[in-house]
């Protein structure tokens, strides 16, 4: 059964990217808008794994790893979240609120594919 | 497998760097297009990032001098110039030739490394220590990255490694990835059941891991992990032909450079003369894991000197050309013998035979079409160089020219694209020098400033034509009529067609260039294209209007071994025509013979031909039948004919050549073998035309 991805982002285009690019690579994906829709969606369903943006609306990035971790469901699945500097100070934050890594944007999907392989194995 | 993650960046970075060379390019047209802008920091940013992971850190480094130019660039902090453009190729020549060099052979130049990025930093007004960036990078060549290299990892994840969603054994799967590898999970901290939490990790991994891509990869590894983790990684051995197979570590070196025991210990085991491993663990040095784990790295060790010894193999393979030519040769013989079996087989009246016959014809022809499409290639790589030189002589004659190019897809044979890389430059030139005028001289003559020379190719039957087409002044007819009657060509009242008068052109030492450039003007140049192209068979047509540009086209046959050929007798002999140069065949009467008085002219369609009677002309005895064939033929845009006895058909011909004795034969260019064994010569069409005029003037 192909694994399901939860794209979490406000931008329509890098969630089309995203989700165009996980498709390919034969995976099944969830789209969210912010954070809020995301952990909605989350509450529903189990997914595999997640990659969400750091600046949304409503909910940020942060805000959506640590409600994530809080479900039983997604406490050990890989958290991939998207930033857009790679300063370490937005990673950390990051980190601990418990992602598993990370992507700089702006990114190719051969590398969001690498990624994606790299945590989900 | 390393080795075509390697190929796959390699080919993925030369891919980039010509698409950096044609956006650098418009981007010197266009300097403001953050688009560009943005493809080219882009390229810059992938050959530096992917190079580093595959062990190109000379190349990465490099790279990365010229990205941060391009991110100032792209942030608004530089403008795009001219200057910058020429460095910013010059470092992607440098990128190229690096990557060249990177399969042993000598390295790159350093000096040359340096020269550019003191230049880009000059641009930039950045402080520049060339010195200090030039002697990194020769420490990088001289670490060997392409040396193979044994590291020992020792990974400890924290405990809480789950809860951020990590799993270890991804990490170790990714670790395989890059080389062979042994892996020994140590689990002495491992509590017992009662005690222990499902969702903490107790375990450390000790691995050993050969590899060729760097520390840099393995630590990219462990990108996401680095702080939730303790992690060591250590070089063993380097891989290189000096090291013996008998030189590897004993288990308590290996243990004692681990840190799992001090010397001391190991001095004191040792002492005692007995298997060093059950010694440790029976004096309570080391665990029974410990040991487990250095045995494993004795091991992989040693393995991994065998399999040094194994040669690589890659997933594709180089072979020598003259191997396939061999091949290809080979193949024209098998489909010689196969059409004798064919032509054998349909004189009998043995089913079977025939059966055969047509499997052994089916499988030829799939032979012949595979082992010559193994010498296919597409013709777009000599595109790109062109664009080079187009760019840098309009720079040299201070013309602005833009080179456009159509099917750089179209494949041809391997040898014939490389024996028309210096027919197509002379050709270009030719359009730069004589045809592109000077901005002023355009835009007073109400052109576009910019001229442009267009370079396509395409396929049209079993050749290519290649057409090189600019917006330049055209051929001058008259300066071309004149300079043809200077040099007794053509006769002062000669009424030629215009093809025909261009055609002069391609004469030796014509040429109507006023004055003598660096590029052209000599003379020698037009003829030379033709003989080339002759010689692969191809014709040469120019066609040109005045004021409004030059067109050029270039048929080439595909390939040089088998051509289509039209089959015809001359009393008892065969000969062969290429078809490409065929255009009809028509019949020649004894009456029309009569009517012509003499003259070898044959009126096709109220057209005056000029034929050849090949009887004549090789002597060939016998009597000549009543009605004879004239196959027309069209060489340069003269339409000539050749009177033969019978047209028997098209023919596929396996080109054999003639030996050294019959090498200068005039008017044959080789011969074939026939179905039943005979043999057909082949006609140089456009020699026996040029000799036959030779005589006749």
């Amino acid at each position: 059964m192909a694994k399901i991805i939860m794209t979490a982002d406000d931008s329509a285009s890098v969630r089309q990217m995203v989700s165009f690019t996980l498709k390919q690579g034969g995976y099944e994906v969830v789209e969210a808008v912010d954070g809020k829709d995301a952990l909605q969606k989350l509450a529903g369903r189990k997914v595999d794994m997640l990659i969400t943006d750091l600046n949304m609306p409503n909910l940020d990035g942060i805000g959506l790893i640590k409600g994530a971790r809080a479900l039983p469901s997604c406490k050990f699945i890989p958290i991939i979240m998207l930033t857009t500097e790679s300063t370490d100070t937005k990673k950390q934050e990051g980190k601990s609120a418990g992602a598993t890594g990370w992507i700089v944007k702006p990114f190719k999907p051969e590398q969001l594919m690498a990624v994606v392989k790299k945590v989900l194995g | 497998m390393i080795d075509v993650h390697r190929q796959a960046f390699k080919e993925e970075a030369y891919e980039l760097l010509s698409e950096l060379e044609s956006s650098l390019l418009e981007l010197e047209e266009g300097p403001d297009d953050s688009d560009l802008i943005g493809r080219v920091f882009r390229a810059m940013h992938t050959i530096k990032g992917s190079g580093s992971m595959f062990g190109f850190d000379d190349i990465a480094h490099f790279t990365h001098e010229v990205e941060t130019i391009f991110d100032m660039v792209r942030n608004g902090k530089l403008q795009v110039t001219k200057t910058l453009v020429n460095l910013t190729l010059s470092a992607r020549d440098q990128i190229k030739s690096m990557l060249d060099n990177s399969d042993g052979g000598g390295g790159a130049d350093l000096a040359e490394s340096g020269r550019i990025i003191a230049g880009l930093r000059a641009l930039a007004s950045l402080e520049a220590p060339v010195a200090a960036q030039a002697q990194t990078e020769a420490k990088h060549r001289a670490a060997g990255t392409d040396a193979r290299v044994t590291y020992r990892v020792r990974f400890q994840p924290n405990p809480e490694i789950f809860s951020c969603g990590s799993n270890p054994l991804n990490l170790l799967a990714e670790l395989r990835d890059l080389g062979p590898c042994n892996v020994v999970a140590q689990t002495a901290a491992l509590p017992a059941l009662e005690d222990m939490d499902p969702e903490l990790c107790y375990i450390l991994w000790d691995v050993v891991l050969t590899t060729d891509q760097g520390l840099n990869a393995i630590r990219d590894v462990f990108i996401f992990v680095e702080d939730d983790c303790v992690l060591s990684i250590d070089k063993i051995a380097e891989y290189d032909e000096a090291s013996g197979p008998e030189n590897h570590q004993k288990l308590g070196e290996i243990m004692r450079d681990r840190g799992d025991i001090s010397a001391e210990e190991m001095a004191a085991v040792l002492a005692k003369q007995q298997r060093f491993g059950e010694l440790a663990v029976a004096n309570g040095l080391v665990t029974e894991d410990k040991v487990e784990s250095a045995l494993v790295e004795q091991r992989h060790v040693q393995a991994v000197r065998q399999e040094k010894q194994n040669a690589d193999a890659g997933n594709s393979i180089r072979v020598p050309a003259e191997r396939l030519d061999v091949l290809v040769n080979l193949v024209g013989e098998l489909v010689t013998v196969q059409a004798r079996l064919s032509q054998t087989a349909a004189g009998r009246a043995d089913a079977e035979l025939v059966a055969i016959a047509e499997e052994v014809e089916r499988l030829t022809g799939e032979l012949r079409d595979s082992a010559l499409n193994i010498r296919m290639l597409p013709i777009g790589s000599t595109f790109s160089k062109f664009k080079r030189l187009v760019r840098d002589l309009s720079g040299e004659l201070g013309k602005e020219i833009e080179m456009t190019t159509d099917g750089a897809e179209t494949e041809l044979d391997k040898t014939v694209i490389e024996r028309l890389n210096d027919p197509l430059v002379h050709l270009i030139r030719n359009s730069i020098d004589h045809g592109v005028e000077l901005p002023e001289v355009r835009i007073a003559a109400g052109k576009p400033r910019f001229g442009t020379v267009h370079l396509s190719a395409v396929h049209s039957g079993d050749s290519v034509l290649i057409t090189i087409k600019d917006d330049g002044a055209g051929l001058d007819k008259e300066a071309i009529r004149a300079k043809a009657v200077e040099r007794g060509l053509i006769s002062a009242s000669a009424e030629l067609p215009e093809k025909e008068l261009f055609a002069q052109i391609f004469a030796p030492g014509f040429s109507t260039a006023k004055k003598v450039s660096s590029v052209s003007g000599r003379g020698v140049g037009m003829d030379v294209v033709k003989r080339a192209i002759d010689q692969l068979r191809g014709t040469i047509e120019l066609a040109s209007v005045h004021g409004e540009g030059t067109r050029i086209m270039v048929r080439i046959p595909l390939t040089l071994a088998i051509i289509e050929s039209l089959l015809v007798r001359i009393g008892g002999d065969f000969y062969m025509l290429p078809l490409s140069m065929v255009d009809e065949c028509v019949e020649l009467t004894r009456e029309d013979v009569a009517r012509a008085h003499g003259r070898n002219l044959a009126n096709v369609r109220d057209h005056l031909v000029p034929y050849i009677p090949l009887r004549e002309r090789f002597l060939i005895p016998g009597a000549v039948p009543d009605i004879e064939q004239i196959v027309i033929t069209q060489v340069n845009g003269v339409r000539v004919g050749f009177v033969v006895d019978q047209v028997i058909g098209e023919h596929q011909t396996v080109i054999k050549s003639l030996g050294r004795a019959y090498k200068n034969a005039e008017g044959i260019s080789g011969a074939t073998i026939l179905g039943d064994g005979s043999v057909a010569l082949i006609l140089d069409v456009p020699q026996l035309v040029q000799s036959v005029e030779a005589e006749a003037a």
